[in-house]
């Protein structure tokens, strides 16, 4: 890192009011009114595209490029577990166990 | 605040909890990722409190401790929190108030919370929504301090297959998500966006298009989420 102490500081202060906007921007300005319904509709879908893309890149991705990694054989097993219905905190050590293991192994 | 709101806050507490949890080890390996790149505790500690909004903290961590200047972490945070934008607008007819009480509310929105907390037919239960980030912020900063101060110790998280957990987390909310009809095709049709842009784009945008697959909502099967909230018990 080439940041100086009082320059960290500056990049936590940017990172705070930048993520406040961003969070604010949406409510300010459509406010607590009714929307139209087939904008609803497409609201209610946002979210499933939204969770799968940061899904699938932080496993998938590294920078720009596409590479497989242990963690994505751990995340594939927390996922098939999840779905089995297994407790998330079960499902979660299960997949760091695995990748903890894998990488040891490699 | 009614009887209802209080049971609300009260079930997305609970169902905070196990997020909070896996939140914890997460925001840990932010701590010790923060301070072995040159942050002091207190400024890894102060990431965690200030901002509060896990792939943003991680996206800018890896640009500075990269040797990347200001300028460039922010835009990774703000690409990374660019889906916030979204989530907020969809959550801003749900919140009352004026601009200021609901710029403050829109502040809880964490992804969990915000899927938790949706009904499903594009409306929000805030109460439940303020509920489950709750539990979610303390953990968050609980984690960082350890990490922070723990860090000599813990060594390095991936070692640890820490940075699988991540993604568990989002995997968990997607599951409950993916119950509704025509969500599959959606999510499927975001994982391809995303995927085809990753070598074209900067970490972030890739996410934020995959939001374009929503439209679909229009088009998919299932009845029309509105006219099922009015049947709803």
């Amino acid at each position: 890192m080439t940041l100086g102490t009082t320059e960290v500081w500056l990049l936590i202060l940017g990172l705070a009011v930048t993520t406040a906007l961003v969070k604010a921007a949406g409510p300010v300005l459509v406010g607590g009114r009714e929307l139209p319904r087939p904008f609803m509709r497409v609201l209610s879908f946002a979210a499933a595209p939204l969770l799968t893309a940061l899904v699938v890149t932080s496993v998938l991705a590294d920078g720009r490029r596409l590479a497989v990694g242990a963690d994505t054989v751990g995340v594939l097993l927390g996922t098939v577990l999840l779905l089995l219905r297994v407790p998330l905190m079960v499902a979660a050590a299960a997949a760091v166990v695995v990748t903890a293991t894998l990488r040891a192994l490699t | 605040m009614t009887e209802q709101d209080r049971e609300s806050f009260r079930q997305g507490f609970r169902q905070g909890l196990p997020f909070g949890v896996v939140g914890f080890v997460i925001s840990l390996s932010f701590g010790v990722l923060a301070t072995d790149a040159g942050f002091t505790p207190w400024q890894a500690i102060a990431v965690a409190g200030l901002v509060f909004a896990g792939s943003a903290q991680f996206a800018s961590l890896s640009v500075v401790a990269g040797g990347g200047g200001i300028p460039a972490a922010l835009a990774a945070a703000t690409l990374m929190n660019s889906r916030f934008l979204a989530m907020g607008i969809a959550l801003a007819p749900s919140l009352p108030g004026g601009p200021v009480t609901r710029a403050a509310q829109g502040q809880a929105v964490v992804d969990s919370s915000w899927a938790l907390a949706s009904r499903g037919d594009g409306t929000f239960d805030r109460w439940r929504l303020f509920g489950t980030t709750l539990p979610q912020y303390l953990t968050w900063l609980a984690g960082t301090v350890v990490g922070a101060y723990a860090g000599d110790l813990i060594g390095d998280p991936e070692r640890w297959g820490l940075d699988a957990l991540f993604p568990v987390f989002f995997v968990a909310i997607l599951v409950a998500e993916l119950k509704r009809p025509g969500a599959r095709v959606v999510a499927l049709t975001g994982a391809v966006i995303a995927l085809a842009l990753v070598p074209w784009t900067p970490p972030g945008i890739p996410i934020l298009a995959a939001s374009v697959a929503a439209l679909l909502g229009l088009v998919a099967p299932g009845a029309d989420p509105v006219a099922d909230a009015g049947e709803a018990p």
